[in-house]
């Protein structure tokens, strides 16, 4: 009865008993707007603390813990930190696009939670295009940063958001394209029928060779697509001091470093729905029993569990790999990953049509 | 120094890097110019941290200059010392006794190990991986622990005197010298596994950088810098001082000549230096710690120059006495100096991601540079 | 190579240098005239080749300056000093930098340290000092500031 699918059913039932129809969808739009832009800040607190705390786990030292049980308050407190610090604006700098980019990017990581399924009949916007939806609209990402290093008037920040345009572009070919082999196994773009195509079992399972090359593809250029380490070029501290950021400071700066952790979410809340079934429980084939073991748990947490779980891949990376050099980042792009992913769907088009798939 | 700098005429890019930036590791001020990523030009500009210690010296007493020194290359504060503590015996002709000069390398060692352990993680800092950095302090607490014992001092250490040693050590030296040894020898492996065998790493690193020998010798590269490029300068070898004769070490060269091999040398340099400390650690002889010297040290009237191997190469250091209690000229050959001046040529060509991963094999100390 | 050996090689190439033997290393006095010639004949000599500069500095003598220049060679492991006086009101030299590379960036530091001259020099410019330091040279005795130096 405390199921997410519950709680929003009868509100749902409860609303419409009260006011009209019209003004249903106007009050149960604002309560998701209010409940996107929650969950955004909750994200970012979470995940910033999370990362540090990994971090400081493979760094064999203890990370934040003095505010608040834990060190759980220490997002808390930078927030309000970088919330009251005085956003600077540098005098050259093309002041509209200079204050706009940061507004695109914390946009953008919010209309990428619409398709998103937390959980049992769970989502924002089940709409028939989702995984291409999320595939469109996160490439307005590389617009934000681009006119964040453009307007800085810094050639830091400039050499900065040409290499991410350069790396987001090129690694969007590599993402889309192992997406796709999902699509072409569920057959539909829709993001309730690529979970519901995983009741007898996750793709990462049931798609054989395919899956577990487009899988892996798909972690290494969501890394880069979100300009995570080993393919953090656009930021590269030791070299581009901060990259396509820095000249931003406070709040608009924090939008930047929230928009990063919200996009991991979503890349990784992506990999879940497609690979590992999305809040699908762990299902094999016909174990009745097992199956009706694994339901117990709820769906959001299976959710919740699996997104954590490509969180946590992706920080790891993070703290162990060196960074890649501009060449050698559109090297393995456009000579490994683009070839080895063509090659890829073709097999799983084959596959698909014979029905070699479980 | 100021210069306005923007794009050149024919539409390179002018970029400055530094004196604040995370990847000069201290105040070091270049100027690129660049087409693309791609760097045409590396230019130095020196001194924001020059605090002039030669002319320094030369108001100061024999006695009282060594203290100064630690503070050029602050990661080899004792090699420094030794050099200038050298230098000074060797003018008065002091007969350091020879558990001074056993200590005095022990030491040396101990430092060299200490400076190559913040490389180590600042090298792979710089290249964009941070976790080393903190596994590499976690042995150089160790050893700074060991100093602090004994030298009273984690950093700018001034433990030697002309004629020997400040103190004697502390008696749980060799206690903790030998616990840090065991230690050591497996966390060396532990730094292959995380950084060397990667293969990100390797394609950072190899083929980068390239310095050839002749260009080695004639840019005045010394230490790993050089010796990653197979020219053999270990002064421990071509000129031993202290005890340094009498002890069994390789002098490690890699003919890569790129910056793997640099970063190899440090490495395996590490291997070498527990080594000697394996060897002198039970075999320090009893005996005085100084040897007897005056109060107030004059120098001859000469010239007088003595070199040690610093972690970063061939220190110098050059007294020209008029037989007063003040040196009257003295001059250091610092090794940062002569190996930033490849820089230009080494960094030529290549990308912007690699002056960085070039930086951190040429183990740079901007103290050192500018003195 | 000893001492006695290389005297008698360098004085069959510069009949006119003058020694010094009472330190270490073989001092050569030269002529700022016969220097760069000389300093090619040092580098480039089949038994000499003096292929390593590790030292290039500058002595204030109040009266004039003295350019001391360390040699080492990498194959026979010989060292030598050469010294060569310029005068204190204008001092000039030709560069080494086309011999030996690493002259390029300490000639510069004598430049400004000792205001000394480098004919022929690519690019000499204030190498550690600010701009606008021109004509005060640090390091010679000579200079004095008031705020910046302590007397002992």
């Amino acid at each position: 009865m405390w199921s997410l699918t519950d709680i929003t059913g009868r509100l749902d039932q409860w609303l419409n008993q009260t006011f009209s129809s019209t003004w249903v969808l106007v009050i149960e739009m604002l309560i998701a707007g209010v409940a996107v832009i929650g969950l955004f800040a909750a994200l970012g607190l979470v995940l910033v603390l999370m990362e540090r705390r990994v971090a400081a786990w493979i760094q064999i030292r203890l990370g934040p813990n003095r505010v608040g049980p834990f060190g759980l308050l220490q997002s808390l407190a930078d927030t309000l930190k970088l919330l009251v610090k005085e956003g600077m604006t540098p005098s050259g700098a093309d002041k509209f696009l200079f204050n706009f980019a940061p507004y695109i990017a914390m946009m953008v990581a919010m209309l990428l939670m619409a398709p998103i399924a937390f959980a049992k009949n769970f989502q924002l916007w089940d709409l028939n295009i989702g995984v291409l939806y999320i595939s469109a609209i996160s490439s307005i990402m590389v617009i934000s940063i681009l006119m964040a290093g453009w307007a800085s008037n810094n050639k830091y920040s400039l050499m900065g958001a040409m290499r991410s345009g350069a790396q987001i572009v090129s690694y969007e070919l590599s993402a889309g394209l192992s997406v796709l082999t999902i699509v072409v196994f569920s057959g539909s773009l829709n993001v309730t029928d690529i979970i519901n195509s995983q009741a007898d079992g996750w793709w990462i399972f049931k798609g054989h060779l395919p899956a577990w090359i487009s899988f892996v593809i798909f972690i290494i250029a969501v890394t880069a697509e979100t300009n995570r380490a080993p393919f953090d070029l656009a930021e590269a501290e030791s070299e581009l001091t901060a990259g396509f950021h820095t000249e931003y400071s406070g709040m608009k700066f924090a939008l930047f470093f929230l928009a990063e952790y919200i996009n991991v979410f979503i890349v990784c809340a992506l990999g879940a729905i497609l690979f590992l079934g999305g809040w699908m429980p762990f299902h094999i084939g016909h174990w009745e029993a097992f199956n009706h073991v694994m339901d117990y748990v709820p769906s959001s947490i299976w959710f919740f569990g699996k997104t954590f779980f490509l969180i946590f891949l992706i920080m790891w990376f993070r703290w162990t790999f060196p960074r890649l050099r501009i060449d050698q980042l559109l090297n393995l792009e456009w000579k490994y990953l683009l070839p080895i992913s063509m090659f890829n769907i073709l097999l799983a088009t084959a596959i698909a049509i014979l029905g070699w798939h479980f | 120094m100021f210069e306005e700098i923007g794009t050149t005429s024919n539409g390179d890019l002018q970029i400055n890097v530094g004196p604040q930036h995370p990847a000069t590791h201290g105040v070091l001020h270049l100027v690129l110019t660049l087409n693309g990523e791609t760097i045409k030009k590396v230019e130095p500009h020196l001194g924001y941290i020059h605090r002039s210690i030669e002319k320094m010296c030369e108001s100061l007493s024999y006695r009282q200059f060594i203290y100064v020194t630690s503070r050029m290359d602050y990661l080899s504060a004792h090699m420094n010392n030794h050099a200038c503590a050298l230098c000074v015996e060797k003018g008065m002709q002091i007969e350091v006794p020879e558990r001074a000069q056993v200590i005095r390398v022990i030491m040396d060692e101990l430092t060299r190990i200490a400076s190559h352990e913040l490389w180590w993680g600042a090298m792979a800092m710089d290249i964009g991986a941070f976790t080393p950095f903190f596994h590499s302090f976690r042995e150089r607490e160790k050893i700074n622990e060991i100093m602090e014992e004994t030298c009273g001092a984690r950093l700018t250490m001034n433990y030697y005197v002309p004629g020997g040693l400040m103190a004697d050590l502390h008696p749980d030296f060799q206690k903790k010298v030998k616990e840090f040894i065991i230690q050591f020898k497996q966390r060396i492996d532990e730094y292959d596994q995380l950084v060397t065998g990667n293969i990100i790493f390797q394609n950072r690193m190899k083929g980068v950088g390239i310095l050839s020998k002749e260009d080695a010798v004639s840019y005045g590269c010394t230490g790993p810098t050089a010796r990653g490029s197979g020219l053999s300068s270990d002064i421990r070898k071509l000129y031993p001082y202290a005890v340094y004769g009498k002890v069994e070490f390789e002098e490690i060269l890699e003919t890569g000549c790129d910056s793997f091999a640099r970063y190899m040398v440090r490495i395996r340099e590490m291997k070498q230096s527990i080594r000697i400390i394996e060897q002198l650690i039970d075999q320090i002889p009893e005996g005085d710690f100084q040897a007897k010297t005056k109060a107030v040290l004059k120098l001859p009237k000469g010239e007088f120059y003595t070199r040690v191997e610093t972690a970063r190469g061939e220190l110098g250091v050059y007294i020209v006495s008029e037989g007063a209690t003040t040196p009257y000229r003295i001059k250091f050959r610092s090794p940062g100096f002569s190996n930033l001046s490849a820089l230009d040529s080494m960094a030529r060509g290549s990308k912007l991601g690699d002056l960085v991963a070039m930086m951190g094999t040429l183990d740079l100390v901007i103290p050192d540079i500018d003195r | 190579m000893g001492n006695e050996d290389l005297k008698i090689l360098i004085t069959e190439l510069l009949p006119a240098a003058t020694y010094d033997e009472s330190g270490e290393w073989l001092n050569i006095v030269v002529e700022p005239a016969s220097w760069p010639a000389f300093a090619a004949q040092l580098r480039n000599h089949e038994s000499l080749q003096f292929d390593y500069l590790f030292c290039l500095t500058c002595i204030d003598w109040k009266t004039n300056l003295s350019m001391v220049y360390h040699l080492s060679s990498t194959r026979y492991r010989h060292n030598i000093v050469v010294k060569s006086t310029l005068s204190a009101d204008q001092p000039q030299i030709n560069t080494v930098c086309d011999i030996w590379k690493t002259a390029e960036l300490l000639e510069r530091e004598v430049y400004e340290m000792f205001g000394v001259n480098f004919l022929n020099h690519p690019d000499l410019r204030l190498l550690i000092l600010p701009d606008g330091w021109e004509g005060k040279n640090p390091m010679r005795k000579n200079y004095e500031d008031p705020i910046n130096m302590i007397k002992l």
